[in-house]
């Protein structure tokens, strides 16, 4: 049990959510099922009980977290260089219970590791999960990690990534996200040697009454940092979708770079997606920039493709597959890439209105 | 032989009225030129015909082979053999030209099997980099690649009848004249019938306007044959106005 208490729609960072429908109670604690697909090289850096720096938590669901933590830790030594992606699938087929996976990835001195998490749930399985990810690049270290949400449409999900990079290291954090009835991620990233990188991409596609919510930081606490985030959503049916993001650029963080753009199509008159965008620096001499943008699919596009004979429904399944195919082009080579823009296909073809 | 008939077209604007009255006839293998200068409403008339949103039509008619094309959605007009070549070519990110192309094929129950190969031949014909249908519709491409596109879509879809919006603005001598005589190959191979909408006479060279008419404020004021278009370098369009 925890001390803390469900926080409410009144504090900003979750404002918009769903939150005032969940009941804890109505869950009892289980546990999911966790899968590692890795080379047997790369199979020597997953545990799931090593000593794991505690975690601060920020509210009742971190602090759950800690205390019935799940956990997979992935350890990557100095200058080691994992070729092959391990891929963690975690599977929930029980309803009514919450489960708490934590994966922890410490990436040492110029290593260099890719990681893809998936979650899946079945339809009809009421359960909600609450994962932690935290991402720990040393100097130089590469981290790319993937989080892939395959969750059935009862399913809750609220998730947390916290990723922290040193001197130059480059982390690349994706999430794809298109299952779950309402399903979150607060995804941070903090630079805090010089010379730090990251990257934050995401895609997110909510039908039927789904909604995806997401809370962004890009936290600057060094020089010369740089990172750069691109969402990209789209919402159907009377699904809704919440982008809200944070640069922060400390007063240290001189020459820092940071980017951010959000775009949302909203594909049925029913469907809601909002985008909340804030800037917040301390210092001068930085380049920054946000973009976000809110409609639906472009008339003058679907014209232009309508004009040559296409049909308007494959149209604009044209322009939407494409609006996303920049993100996709983006996601690292692994197999299941392939399904996940089937996936968005298939999600489009789908009754609608 | 196929006849687009264009008969009394009024259009409004945004709730202004652009477009009086447009009475034109253009059957296969003729080169009709409509020209005059800006602002004359030689775009309405372009967007009109296809159907895009927000060009209302308030008066006429227009039929192809008797089929009513303002009763049709814009996909239709196209499958029936109405082909636009736009001013400005949208840019769709991450819809492959080549993707788009199939899928236009693909309506009209066209195998697209043999796509590459007949992309690759008209590309070769109009100087067009056949590596540009891999990359996404017009994103960076240039005002030359953009109209080369738009002419090889054309090349490949073979409507009935093209309308040309302005196929001279933004690109070379070069390519215009490759786009220009491409088109003008077409109502000689195919039959194609040509509406072409423009303020200089510059493409006439390759594409042989049968008939020229002088557009302004809205209405056709003049039509005659290509002598008017010489008269036009001349005089300019001072007289009609």
């Amino acid at each position: 049990m925890s001390t803390l208490a469900l926080p409410t729609v009144d504090e900003e960072i979750w404002r918009y959510s769903r939150i005032g429908e969940l009941n804890l109670d109505q869950f009892e604690l289980g546990k999911v099922s966790t899968k590692i697909d890795a080379s047997s090289q790369a199979k020597q850096c997953v545990s799931s009980a090593t000593n794991v720096a505690p975690r601060n938590a920020t509210d009742i669901f971190e602090d759950l977290n800690v205390r019935n933590a799940q956990l997979t830790a992935i350890s990557v030594a100095k200058n080691q260089v994992i070729a092959d992606p391990i891929i963690i699938t975690h599977s929930l087929d029980k309803s009514g219970v919450v489960v708490y996976p934590r994966l922890v990835i410490d990436a040492h001195e110029n290593s260099e590791v890719t990681i893809v998490e998936r979650f899946i749930s079945g339809n009809g399985v009421s359960s909600l999960i609450v994962p932690v990810v935290d991402v720990r690049a040393a100097q130089s270290a590469r981290v790319t990690y993937v989080a892939i949400n395959e969750l059935g449409n009862a399913t809750w999900q609220i998730g947390y990534q916290q990723a922290v990079g040193q001197r130059d290291s480059m982390m690349k954090l994706f999430t794809v996200a298109l299952g779950g009835d309402y399903a979150r991620v607060r995804a941070e990233v903090r630079l805090e040697g010089q010379g730090a990188n990251s990257q934050q991409v995401a895609l997110y596609f909510a039908d039927s009454t789904q909604m995806h919510d997401f809370r962004t930081l890009q936290d600057h606490a060094a020089p010369r940092t740089h990172s750069s985030l691109l969402f990209k959503g789209a919402v159907k049916d009377t699904a809704k979708s919440v982008y809200t993001g944070l640069i922060r650029i400390r007063e240290n963080a001189t020459k820092s770079e940071a980017f951010q753009t959000n775009r949302n199509l909203t594909l049925s008159h029913g469907a809601w997606a909002e985008s909340v965008p804030n800037l917040e620096i301390e210092t001068n001499d930085v380049k920054c920039s946000h973009a976000s943008t809110v409609g639906p699919v472009d008339d003058d596009q679907r014209f232009y493709l309508e004009s040559r004979g296409i049909m308007p429904d494959i149209a604009e399944r044209l322009v939407v597959l494409g609006f996303f195919g920049e993100v996709l082009d983006r996601l690292p080579a692994v197999p299941f890439i392939a399904d996940l823009r089937e996936r968005v296909s298939t999600k489009l073809l789908g009754d609608s209105n | 032989m196929t006849t687009l008939e264009i008969k009394n077209l009024a259009v409004a604007v945004g709730g202004s009225q652009i477009l009086s009255d447009v009475s034109l006839t253009i059957k296969s293998g003729e080169v009709h030129a409509v020209m005059g200068p800006n602002g004359a409403g030689k775009s309405t008339l372009s967007a009109a015909l296809m159907g895009k949103p927000g060009y209302v039509v308030t008066g006429g008619s227009v039929t192809l082979d008797g089929v009513d094309m303002l009763a049709l959605p814009t996909w239709q007009r196209a499958t029936a053999g109405l082909h636009l070549i736009m001013q400005y070519p949208t840019e769709i990110p991450g819809v492959m030209l080549q993707d788009a192309m199939s899928a236009a094929l693909d309506t009209r129950n066209q195998d697209s099997n043999h796509l590459k190969k007949i992309i690759e031949t008209e590309a070769k014909r109009i100087g067009f980099d056949p590596e540009l249908v891999m990359r996404s519709v017009n994103v960076d491409f240039s005002g030359g690649e953009k109209k080369r596109s738009e002419t090889l879509q054309l090349a490949v879809l073979q409507p009935k009848i093209a309308i040309l919006d302005e196929l001279d603005s933004g690109l070379d001598i070069d390519a215009l004249r490759d786009c220009a005589q491409r088109v003008e190959d077409a109502t000689l191979e195919t039959n194609l019938g040509v509406l072409v909408i423009t303020h200089y006479s510059r493409l006439f060279e390759q594409l042989k306007p049968d008939f020229v008419h002088i557009l302004t404020n809205g209405r056709i004021v003049k039509s005659a044959g290509p002598e008017l278009a010489d008269e036009l370098e001349v005089t300019g369009y001072a007289a009609y106005l």
